[in-house]
């Protein structure tokens, strides 16, 4: 069978192309549709939709507390004082403390925000530069 | 000593930059001598960095903590390991490793490759200082290691407590050596591309920087998650976090290319796509520098100040548009020489596997930057899960472990359909059979499709490996006698790049398994236990036994003794604790700063080939916390002795009286093959890297130089 090398040339780069394109494709719409969107805790005081989650970075106030293993703690923007009420069961990062910053996930529920399990991160303070920071 | 720091990161800014600008010159001008000048520039570069380097070791040695990075990650009580290798968990500190580094193969591929490569090397030399020179104007003007501070406070704040663990110390130099090894082929792909003297050449004379980079990066990252795992108290290993993308996707890109690269030198075919990746991974290397220090992505690890972001970005921005715009000006010299291509070949199968890799790549890359991407898109900062990069990277792994398999088996051209049936025949069966018999002996994998798949690829890739070994090993033997071991030993011998790289497919699929299966058949639970209290996690009974309390030199530690059973039969003690680490704050009093500074979990890890039980403790200090205020109210200034006294007290109080505490207990089957298939692979990438034996390796060095009086010959 004699085949045209410029003609399968040119038809492996079709299939190659396709590919990419449905790959893509599936990347942004799957990315768009799961993605939870960061906010700070007074964004979220004034426009959380029930049921949505969302990334909220905020600084610990003081005065949290353990319960088994729910942690209750309010979080407040990072430049004010706006703060939110957060309910979150899972693990807690070793750095975990009162005036340091943290990014959880939650939703609203019935009032006050519960976090995803495990979503808690602890960022670290600025002098410790390369230092990981989970748990 | 500290004007001398700085004007050796003066003196090597301008080497750089002089060097760069000499060895231009002389290329352009075609003048040996400036040539030379550029080269030398580059030797002296890697003498001026390792004085400066070797400067600040010294300081953080002596504690010399008029320097600012010395005080800010270092302190007295730091021990003598932690406080040489504190050097590198700073900003400063690290890039001047980086650029070190980058000298060291900048010098060592010039050494040994400018005679051959006459025409390249000035450019090449060019691209590598321009690097050193980048990063030099980093460490001059925005980052200075040689930073001092007045006053020279007494101590130092320490090396954060999570970042003491030896694992932790190799890690960031081996991570750094892969960046930078991966700039060597960048360098000399851009030069091949400028001087358009694009055969194979170039290829030949830096592969060996890109397997090296390749080893690099891989161990790396297995180190850092075998320490996220021994180590930090979430239980895992992989989170797919920026700064651990950044480094899996010049990884990706670079195993790509080994194979690939292959693909060129036999046939001659791929020549833009082999260039894409080489460029690609350099600046993906980059990036990947830049990602860990700019602070640009939300990322577990902290990041610090982000003065670099801006000339961060704008130099990758700089390095992709002139890769692109280099590669399109070239794209006629690139076209391939050869031209017949059949699908049952071993190139179809790299060149599936370079698209699967590639793909891989893209996928994290898309993921990583998705923040960025959707806050330019949509205004709103999102970002994407775990759950959504395995969704995708799942697949594709499944697939490359196939394809690993695939791609020896086949040979190159063109297989014949008996020989391709006759090679696939056996691992096939043997990849079936593996499947059949975990989803019958395994009731949780059968409703795992994606675990039994992967299964079953890791079983044909294994297979391959072994078939391989034995059909070479047996055709050796016929030639020379030799018996069984010593035909294996003397084909590998012989032929360290094939089976090396073997080795790496054994491996990586070895670890995958251990993936696969860690992460489908895992259990975890949190719970909280007084002593005397069970829980039960997976096939285990976990009791909480007593509290322990030690007080160290350096910490608090608080924890637990836990008797791990498996039906009612003891099968092991764990002691997970919490070691709790002095705040410097003075506000805070004798006992409140320990419990008020860092802390960091000791993980209790019972390691067996089936599978680990992990465990992690978190002591509830809030039930202690009125008797740590009322000590502070009423001794606020202890001296040292009472302080100790005091903790002393408060660590038996704790274990007397032990308060309820949070645990968290995993049963992880089979995660050691993560470890342990991660170590194949990196032994497999050192029989690839290792130097052929001399006898070899003159009587190929006659060949070429034959082939080269020959070629000589037929010009004149």
């Amino acid at each position: 069978m004699a085949r045209d090398p410029s003609r399968s040339r040119k038809r492996r780069l079709v299939v190659a192309l396709l590919a990419a394109v449905v790959l893509a494709g599936a990347l942004v719409y799957t990315s768009f549709s799961s993605a939870s969107s960061a906010r700070s805790p007074s964004q979220l005081i004034r426009s959380a939709q029930p049921g949505r989650s969302y990334d909220v970075t905020g600084k610990v106030l003081p005065g949290y507390t353990r319960n088994g293993d729910e942690l209750r703690f309010r979080l407040r923007d990072r430049g004010g004082s706006a703060a939110i009420a957060v309910l979150y069961r899972g693990a807690v990062p070793d750095p975990f403390r009162a005036g340091r910053e943290v990014i959880v996930t939650v939703a609203r529920q019935d009032g006050q925000f519960v976090g995803r399990r495990d979503s808690l991160i602890t960022k670290c303070p600025s002098k410790f530069s390369a230092a990981p920071k989970r748990t | 000593m500290i004007t001398l720091g700085r004007a050796l990161l003066l003196l090597a800014l301008a080497l750089a930059v002089g060097g760069a600008a000499a060895s231009i010159y002389g290329a352009r001008t075609r003048r040996p001598e400036w040539v030379a000048v550029g080269r030398r520039s580059a030797y002296a570069l890697v003498g001026v960095l390792t004085l400066a380097f070797a400067l600040l070791e010294a300081a953080f040695l002596r504690s010399d903590f008029a320097l600012q990075v010395v005080a800010g990650h270092s302190s007295t009580t730091t021990p003598l390991f932690y406080r040489a290798t504190a050097a590198w968990s700073s900003q400063e500190g690290s890039l001047l490793l980086w650029v070190w580094l980058l000298s060291l193969w900048s010098s060592a591929v010039l050494r040994s490759s400018h005679a051959r490569l006459r025409e390249l090397a000035p450019y090449a030399t060019a691209v590598l200082l321009g690097f050193a020179a980048f990063f030099g104007s980093m460490l001059v003007f925005l980052a200075n290691p040689f930073q001092l501070l007045d006053p020279a406070p007494a101590d130092g704040s320490g090396l954060q407590p999570l970042l003491r663990h030896p694992a932790m110390m190799v890690h960031p130099p081996l991570l750094y050596s892969g960046y930078t090894l991966l700039t060597v082929p960048f360098a000399f792909g851009v030069a091949a591309l400028v001087t358009r003297r694009l055969d194979a050449a170039w290829i030949a004379a830096t592969r060996r920087f890109a397997l090296a980079a390749w080893l690099c990066l891989g161990a790396g990252i297995l180190l850092g998650a075998r320490w996220s795992w021994s180590e930090l108290g979430w239980g895992g290993y992989w989170a797919w976090d920026p700064v651990e993308n950044a480094a899996l996707m010049p990884w990706l890109t670079c195993t790509a290319f080994i194979h690939s690269v292959m693909v060129q030198q036999r046939r001659g075919l791929l020549k833009t796509w082999n260039m894409s990746l080489v460029l690609g991974s350099g600046i993906l290397a980059v990036l990947g520098t830049f990602l860990v220090r700019s602070g640009i992505l939300d990322s577990i690890h902290a990041f610090g100040a982000s003065t670099l972001g801006k000339p961060f970005l704008a130099f990758v921005a700089a390095l992709a548009f002139g890769s692109v715009l280099l590669v399109a000006s070239r794209r006629a010299e690139l076209r391939s020489e050869g031209r017949d291509w059949s699908l049952v070949s071993r190139e179809s199968v790299f060149l599936l596997n370079n698209l699967v890799l590639v793909g891989l790549c893209l996928v994290i890359l898309w993921g990583t930057f998705f923040p960025l991407i959707s806050e330019a898109a949509t205004g709103d900062k999102a970002s994407v899960g775990p759950p959504w990069f395995d969704r995708y990277t799942a697949p594709l792994a499944i697939l490359a472990v196939a394809l690993s398999g695939l791609g020896p088996l086949l040979a190159w051209r063109r297989s014949s359909a008996e020989g391709a049936r006759r090679a696939l025949l056996r691992p096939l069966a043997a990849s079936v059979a593996v499947v059949a018999v975990v989803a019958a002996a395994v009731p949780a994998a059968a409703g795992s499709p994606r675990t039994l798949l992967l299964f079953g690829a890791a079983a044909l890739a294994i297979a391959a490996v072994a078939q391989e070994l034995w059909r070479g090993a047996a055709a050796r033997r016929r030639v020379s006698g030799e018996g069984p071991a010593r035909a294996v030993v003397s084909l590998v011998r012989r032929n360290r790049r094939r089976y090396g790289g073997y080795l790496v497919h054994a491996g990586v699929a070895v670890m995958l398994v251990g993936v696969a299966a860690s992460s489908a058949f895992q259990h975890v639970r949190d719970v909280r236990l007084s002593p005397g209290q069970d829980a039960r996690v997976g096939s285990y009974d976990v009791r909480y036994v007593s509290a322990t309390g030690a007080v160290g030199k350096e910490k608090v530690s608080l924890g637990a003794v836990l008797d791990v059973r498996r039906d009612g039969r003891h099968v092991a003690t764990l002691r997970p604790n919490r070691g709790y680490y002095p705040s410097r704050d003075p506000g805070l009093g004798p006992a409140g700063r320990w419990f008020d500074g860092e802390a960091a979990s000791e993980v209790g890890l019972w390691v067996r080939p089936q599978g680990d039980v992990w465990t992690a403790v978190q002591p509830d200090i809030q039930s202690m916390q009125r008797m740590i205020d009322g000590i502070d109210r009423r001794f606020p200034l202890a001296d040292a002795a009472s302080e100790r006294f005091i903790l002393q007290a408060i660590a038996d109080r704790y274990r007397m009286l032990p308060p309820a505490a949070s645990f968290r207990l995993i049963v992880s089957p089979l995660v050691e093959w993560v470890w342990i298939g991660g170590a194949l692979a990196v032994l497999g990438g050192l029989i690839s890297l290792w130097p052929r034996p001399r006898s070899l390796r003159v009587r190929s060095a006659a060949w070429a130089a034959a082939g080269r009086l020959g070629r000589a010959l037929e010009r004149a």
